[in-house]
């Protein structure tokens, strides 16, 4: 079974909510669309106050080269173009659209159930309708695609590397979305594959989901160039280098891009996005959403709209449950704890997670007994308790000079600490102040 | 509304935690402290009583009076440092003596350092090697051991004392005699002369390989350190065989096995990285043979992981872990 070389951890997997099929949230009654809700610059809105909008309607256009269209989400009548608080609490700029009582498709989007299978657009056509629909990475990063498939003079394209791995507790849309929407997430890798000109995609997913697995295997025999590999069950097995490192054996230094070692890394629900795109016109306006905790009677998966509340999830299944500590956006181990349950969805928004005290709990901190066990657990190789003691003492420098930018926070050093020591944490802050102090310079 | 709790990721925890390690480690050395009451009689348990006891005192008292803190004697850590301290003594030792021992390994070994995680040696070795040079004479006179069936025939114990096999053999070589050293099954069961936990390489693997599967320790640190003694001793000893102890008694007999499983690995002491445990392992087995056949001792496992605990801070800048993609 391949996997990554250094490091990892097995947190309990907690995939309860597998067998939800992937159900069709109701529409909100506002939607709270953000300019920024990718890597990069925030779109420019091309609508203004009381413009009426169909579904699927651009809103807002990239100007920036990192950036991505605005589409939409809803029909219904621009009320305010405002700050308005995210789940996290910060202010961005969103356009706030007031939702009619029929919903009114843009007429270029294909919204019939059938399956469009023939893939009739150019490599560069197919390149700029995922520009044009906005489609951004659903792993978690929210990168512009696009992007990714314009390969820079002197680089070569060899692998499409799709992210299929989930290798984050609880979260299962992705494993969902394989189940509900075979073919078109094949379709989507086609298209993908296409895009980038390379002869083989492959599938990397990790072992723990048997039924994906044939799924895809048996479907993936009628498509060219799509290979399924199953990944042995580690965390982080879905990080994009560990990734690239267990299919192909090559490894992305320090500082470097997929593309560096030639490959594309995509996730598999992007890749589901890119179908709906590139072959039913669908700009991106939802997103499949895992809602689960283990004190919640029904699990859910769902195909939610962008803008809809969280607090709508939240009255969807009956309240908060009574022991809920946490509400967490994404999997307990990279996920980030929401403050503000008003705030909305946007592109990328891959769960809600709901977790109790007691899982959620956090030990009091003790002195560092040097075991070792945050370097045995860190994928990259990195000393985690050396740079808890230089970032205590001040010494930012000293940590960057030990490759403390080569961290991606995937937060197996705090999993693994026995002294509860917050190393995740002091490595964040430590890599926010870096980066200040590099801009300073 | 219940408010929500914030935090940055990730959300939850291994269930690793300091307490559980240490627990582990005093599980890991129920066998030897068997085989110690097995051979020596229930002196070697009032020794460990002792030691246990008193490391818990002390370091109760050294926290409530002079760190002024919460006492931290429930996460196990001294009474690893009260066995393993015991474990490092002859079973005839004095009371009183054990309690001084105690004093130095928590004081001076690990409190004045600020406690567990701070203490750059072994608290227990600390604690021992100042026992070794205030008392030579209580601290190198052994009991022989008991019978397997004599263990309650009490009041035999303290009627014969005598030298351990590394002593024995290294007066015969001064004296250019020589003697004739414990069978190899008595030397891998432990009927023979030493301290408390040292004689039972059996009662160490067991052990051992609890803390293996328990993943407390690693393999790097006892294999490199037996294997550098066995390699070393073997090319002592076919050098002239007569000057130099045949190597499987080497590792068999003396504190090698004791040092290399439960006090060289100790985590606080040992490098981080599994290639700098492994040079700390060598450096281990080189001392330990060095002054075993040229130092004045007999008996080298205690200075020699000292020395290399002293060696950890510039092991761990040497030897850093492989990084990915490097």
């Amino acid at each position: 079974m391949r996997t990554f070389r250094l490091g990892g951890v097995h947190p309990e997997e907690n995939k309860i909510s597998t067998n939800a099929k992937i159900e069709v949230f109701p529409l909100p009654k506002q939607a709270v669309v953000f300019l920024n809700q990718h890597l990069g610059a925030p779109a420019t809105p091309v609508v203004a106050k009381g413009d009426a909008v169909k579904t699927g309607q651009l809103i807002a256009k990239a100007e920036a080269f990192v950036c991505a269209n605005i589409h939409s989400p809803v029909t219904g009548t621009v009320n305010k173009i405002d700050t308005m608080k995210d789940i996290f609490g910060y202010n961005k700029t969103a356009i706030v659209i007031d939702v009619a009582e029929t919903e009114e498709w843009v007429e270029t989007v294909d919204t019939t159930p059938d399956i469009k299978r023939e893939i009739t657009l150019s490599q560069k056509e197919i390149i700029d309708k995922m520009k044009e629909m906005g489609i951004v990475g659903l792993g978690g990063a929210t990168f512009p695609t696009h992007i990714k498939y314009m390969i820079p003079e002197g680089k070569k394209a060899e692998y499409l590397l799709i992210n299929a791995a989930e290798c984050e507790p609880y979260l299962t849309s992705d494993h969902r979305v394989i189940l509900d929407h075979t073919e078109e997430v094949l379709i989507g890798i086609s298209v993908l594959r296409k895009a980038l000109g390379v002869p083989k995609a492959y599938i990397g997913i990790e072992n723990n989901k048997p039924e994906p697995i044939a799924r895809l295997q048996e479907m993936a025999k009628q498509f060219e160039g799509i290979e399924v590999v199953p990944l042995k069950v580690k965390y982080p097995q879905g990080a994009e280098k560990q990734l690239i490192y267990s299919i192909t054996r090559r490894c992305v230094p320090s500082g470097k891009l997929p593309i560096d070692v030639g490959c594309v890394v995509n996730n598999i629900g992007t890749a589901f996005s890119v179908y709906e795109a590139v072959q039913k016109n669908k700009p991106l306006i939802e997103t499949i959403m895992t809602v689960t905790g283990k004190s919640l009677g029904q699990q859910h998966n769902y195909v939610v709209r962008i803008g809809t509340p969280f607090s709508d999830l939240a009255n969807a299944i009956g309240g908060l449950p009574e022991d809920t500590c946490k509400i967490i956006s994404g999997g307990t181990m990279m996920g980030k704890a929401i403050v503000n349950i008003d705030g909305p969805i946007v592109k990328g928004t891959s769960s809600m997670l709901l977790i109790s005290e007691k899982e959620a709990y956090r030990f009091e901190e003790q002195d560092c007994i040097r075991c070792g066990k945050c370097v045995k657990a860190c994928p990259m190789g990195l000393e985690p308790y050396l740079f808890s003691s230089l970032i205590n003492n001040g010494k930012f420098q000293e940590a960057a000079d030990n490759h403390l930018m080569d961290c991606m926070e995937c937060g197996c050093c705090l999993f693994s600490c026995p002294a509860h020591k917050p190393l995740t944490d002091e490595i964040r802050l430590a890599k926010t102040k870096l980066r200040q102090m590099q801009q300073k310079k | 509304m219940k408010l929500l709790n914030v935090s940055g990721s990730p959300h939850v925890h291994s269930g690793e935690s300091v307490k559980r390690i240490m627990w582990d480690v005093n599980i890991a050395l129920i066998p030897l402290l068997l085989t110690a009451i097995l051979f020596f009689g229930f002196d070697a348990l009032f020794v460990c009583l002792v030691s246990v006891a008193s490391c818990l005192l002390f370091q109760w008292l050294i926290e409530k009076f002079l760190l002024k803190t919460k006492t931290t004697i429930t996460d196990g850590s001294a009474i690893v440092t009260g066995l393993l301290l015991a474990f490092n003594l002859p079973s005839n030792l004095p009371l009183w003596i054990v309690v001084i021992g105690a004093l130095v390994a928590i004081g001076i070994g690990k409190m004045s350092f600020g406690g567990l995680g701070k203490n750059p040696f072994n608290p227990a070795l600390v604690g021992r090697v100042f026992l070794l040079i205030s008392f030579p004479v209580q601290m190198t006179t052994w009991p022989r051991p008991l019978g397997i069936c004599n263990i309650f025939a009490n009041g035999a114990v303290d009627a014969t004392t005598g030298a351990t096999p590394l002593a024995a053999f290294k007066e015969a070589v001064k004296a250019g005699g020589s003697i004739d050293l414990p069978s190899l099954m008595d030397a891998f069961l432990g009927h023979m002369g030493g301290s408390l936990g040292e004689i039972s390489a059996l009662a160490i693997i067991i052990g051992g390989i609890y803390l293996l599967c328990r993943k407390v320790i690693s393999w790097h640190i006892p294999v490199s350190f037996i294997g550098t003694a066995f390699v070393f001793g073997a090319i002592l000893w076919l050098c002239n065989p007569n000057m130099y102890m045949d190597p499987v008694h080497v590792i068999l007999s003396g504190g090698i096995m004791l040092g290399a499983v439960f006090m060289a690995t100790d985590m606080v002491t040992s490098p981080m990285s599994k290639w700098g445990q492994v040079v700390f392992g060598i450096g281990c087995g080189l001392l330990t043979i060095i002054i075993r056949n040229w130092g004045s001792y007999p008996e080298g496992v205690s200075f020699a992981i000292l020395l290399m605990n002293a060696c950890v801070p510039l092991i761990n800048k040497g030897f850093k872990p492989k990084r990915f993609a490097k």
